[in-house]
């Protein structure tokens, strides 16, 4: 069996229907002591037949699919990228040139607190050296190392207001959601009084209160044959999506605290990395790896019919959200882009790219109106977006009927690794964000900021809210300050935050 | 002066303790098999003790990267040790760490579609799902005998 207790047995291929028991790598380190029997190894040749079938896919890192065949065609589909002859740390570099050259030529920002990175609108201000680099995806150089924001207490004000900002968020319990396991993703019930968690033992939980701890009332297991990525609860609260990578996303009916899988959506073509509700109910989106958003459409009889099929992004799909009060959908793609799309005539259509991250656009999340997108990435910055519909009183172009976005400020300087998931809260307007540093981070706006160009103030700043990366973030939609965690490290979290006084 | 020298001291450990994580790091991918050829990550050259870099995050917590340099040019074999050296670290590192895994700079035609790829942990996640990629990194993270 060899020394990694993991080799006892391998995920089942998609194929094959039967459940197994999930065993994904123990998080620990390996033993060097004691050897089971030993596991009759693959010959290099099978090996090298193994990798010759995946030498015609330029993007190795395929999930799903028990097969590869070799698509001498898809070599030359490595992506937008190479397709304009630009490489695309080319186009990265031309989107940082035109932020600085916008930061020239706008308003002096309001002077940041001593030694506190702050944000202004419409372009970069950081306290800190800029994190954005010309070219995202080569190794740091010594010199450009990027500093995670307020290292060290430099002065007994930053001191104090770092105290301040760590006790803004208070800690009301840690389930381990998902044992062994990462957790990947939180959703709340419509009612606030649920909380669906899913993760990489492909499971979902479903957790409730019981007086002042949280229990886990359902489980639901042998829905998926994979990891289970995102949940979404339906606006009546009566069912829940679960995505997987197995390619299908699955729809639970509830019934008191039992849990049904009454239809199983397929079509994509591998992992299916997000599903949203609209607020009408009767549409529900998905997006994948396979580059496309689908849009399905439920009727009264809980009948399932896709509708649209969207290939408007050049790679992986991450995230798709809904518009809170209009049929507008928003998707966050590895192609470092943010799309929007509308229905118009009888079809789906892309109405919207937005661009200006520098990496992967992880997670998405609407303000309270409906007014502001905020969007998170790999490139460790927040953006908030605005929508100008044709006519405004800004003087803000338009194309047609469709609304034209506009990057109305950036969080840079805060995060020092990649940014998993941003929440904002319809209630109190706070944002919160999951980052791969394992901390957890709030953002108010300032209130007295022209909402043209707000400005945003760090207001808690939690660093080891975690043990691992933090993967997702959630608010409560009925009790405000209550916001939900959950991290690679299996657990859930429930904190209470408190805007602190003076901050 | 006592304080000099105690300052002096603990910069000293620090470094020692940072070069033997270094060590560590570099004793568990050099092992390593190549997916193709029946020679170690070492042999080949594939990694040397000076591609990796361990720099302190903070107390108990530390940052490594790794970078390694591709013998062929095919972008799935550099994709498939960049998974193999991110799977063996993640599962075998005993302290705290945050990894980050690169080809080295000017030896791939593609480094920058790989580089991202290796640095996704959804995309790692998933690859790892799959039965034959699965089967091919764990063949080649297994300890020697």
């Amino acid at each position: 069996m060899g020394l990694f207790p993991s080799t006892k047995c391998l995920p089942p291929a998609i194929s094959a229907p039967a459940r197994t028991t999930s065993c994904s790598p123990p998080r620990r380190p390996c033993r060097t002591e004691g050897r089971g029997p030993a596991r009759s190894a693959l010959t290099f040749q099978q090996i090298r037949v193994h990798v010759a079938q995946h030498v015609g896919d330029p993007q190795l890192l395929a999930g799903t699919g028990a097969t590869v065949d070799v698509q001498p065609g898809r070599l030359g589909e490595g992506g937008a990228q190479r397709r304009d002859g630009q490489g695309a740390w080319q186009r990265r570099g031309q989107a940082t040139l035109r932020l600085l050259g916008q930061s020239a030529a706008s308003r002096a920002p309001p002077p940041a607190p001593a030694g506190q990175p702050c944000a202004s609108g419409g372009v970069h201000t950081r306290g800190r050296p800029p994190l954005l680099r010309g070219r995202c995806w080569s190794p740091p150089t010594s010199a450009g190392r990027t500093e995670p924001a307020c290292p060290g207490e430099e002065s007994n004000a930053l001191g104090s207001r770092q105290a301040a900002m760590k006790d803004s968020l208070v800690l009301l319990g840690r389930v381990p959601a998902h044992p062994d396991s990462r957790c990947w993703f939180l959703a709340w019930n419509p009612a606030g009084t649920l909380l669906a968690s899913c993760g990489g033992d492909r499971r979902v939980r479903i957790w409730g209160t019981e007086g002042d701890s949280w229990i886990c009332k359902s489980v639901l297991s042998e829905g998926h044959q994979r990891t289970v990525r995102k949940v979404a609860w339906s606006p009546c609260g009566n069912y829940l999506a679960s995505a997987s990578f197995d390619a299908t996303t699955c729809i639970w009916k509830k019934n008191q605290d039992d849990f049904e899988c009454v239809t199983t959506l397929e079509g994509h073509e591998n992992e299916v990395k997000s599903v949203a509700w609209a607020p009408s109910g009767n549409l529900l989106a998905t997006c994948s790896r396979d580059k496309s958003v689908w849009v399905w459409e439920v009727d009264e009889e809980d009948e399932y019919e896709c509708v649209s099929v969207l290939n408007s992004h050049t790679q992986d799909v991450k995230h798709v959200v809904w518009h809170p009060n209009q049929e507008l959908l928003a998707s966050a793609s590895y192609d470092d882009t943010v799309k929007l799309y509308r229905e118009e005539e009888d079809d789906w259509v892309c109405c919207a790219t937005l661009e200006g991250h520098e990496s992967t656009v992880w997670s998405l999340a609407f303000d309270p109106s409906g007014q502001r997108l905020a969007s998170c990435s790999d490139d460790r910055t927040v953006r908030i977006w605005r929508q100008y519909p044709p006519g405004n009183e800004q003087g803000v172009a338009c194309s047609g009927s469709d609304p034209s976005w506009k990057c109305i400020c950036t969080l840079s300087g805060f995060h020092s690794r990649t940014i998993y998931d941003v929440a904002w809260c319809q209630l109190t307007g706070a944002l919160a964000t999951a980052c791969g540093d394992d901390a957890i981070r709030v953002f108010e706006e300032d209130p007295s900021s022209d909402p043209q160009q707000p400005t945003f103030s760090l207001t808690a700043h939690l660093p080891q809210a975690h043990s691992q990366d933090v993967n997702c973030v959630a608010w409560n939609p009925k009790e405000p300050g209550l916001l939900a965690s959950c991290s690679d490290d299996g657990e859930v979290a429930f904190w209470k935050y408190q805007r602190p006084e003076g901050l | 002066d006592e304080e000099f020298v105690g300052s002096r001291h603990r910069e000293t450990r620090g470094h020692t303790k940072q070069r033997k994580l270094q060590q560590k790091c570099g004793d568990l991918i050099r092992t390593i098999r190549d997916p193709e050829k029946p020679n170690t990550l070492e042999e080949l050259e594939v990694v040397t003790e000076s591609c990796v870099e361990v720099q302190e995050i903070n107390e108990e917590d530390y940052l490594v990267i790794i970078r390694f340099t591709p013998t062929v040019p095919h972008c799935s074999l550099a994709t498939l040790i960049g998974l193999c050296l991110r799977v063996k670290l993640q599962r075998c590192l005993p302290f705290k760490h945050k990894l980050e895994i690169y080809i080295s700079e000017g030896t791939h035609s593609t480094e920058e579609d790989i580089n991202k790829q290796i640095n996704d942990k959804e995309r790692v996640a998933a690859a790892m799902e799959n039965p034959n990629l699965r089967e091919i990194v764990e063949q080649c993270v297994l300890e020697p005998d």
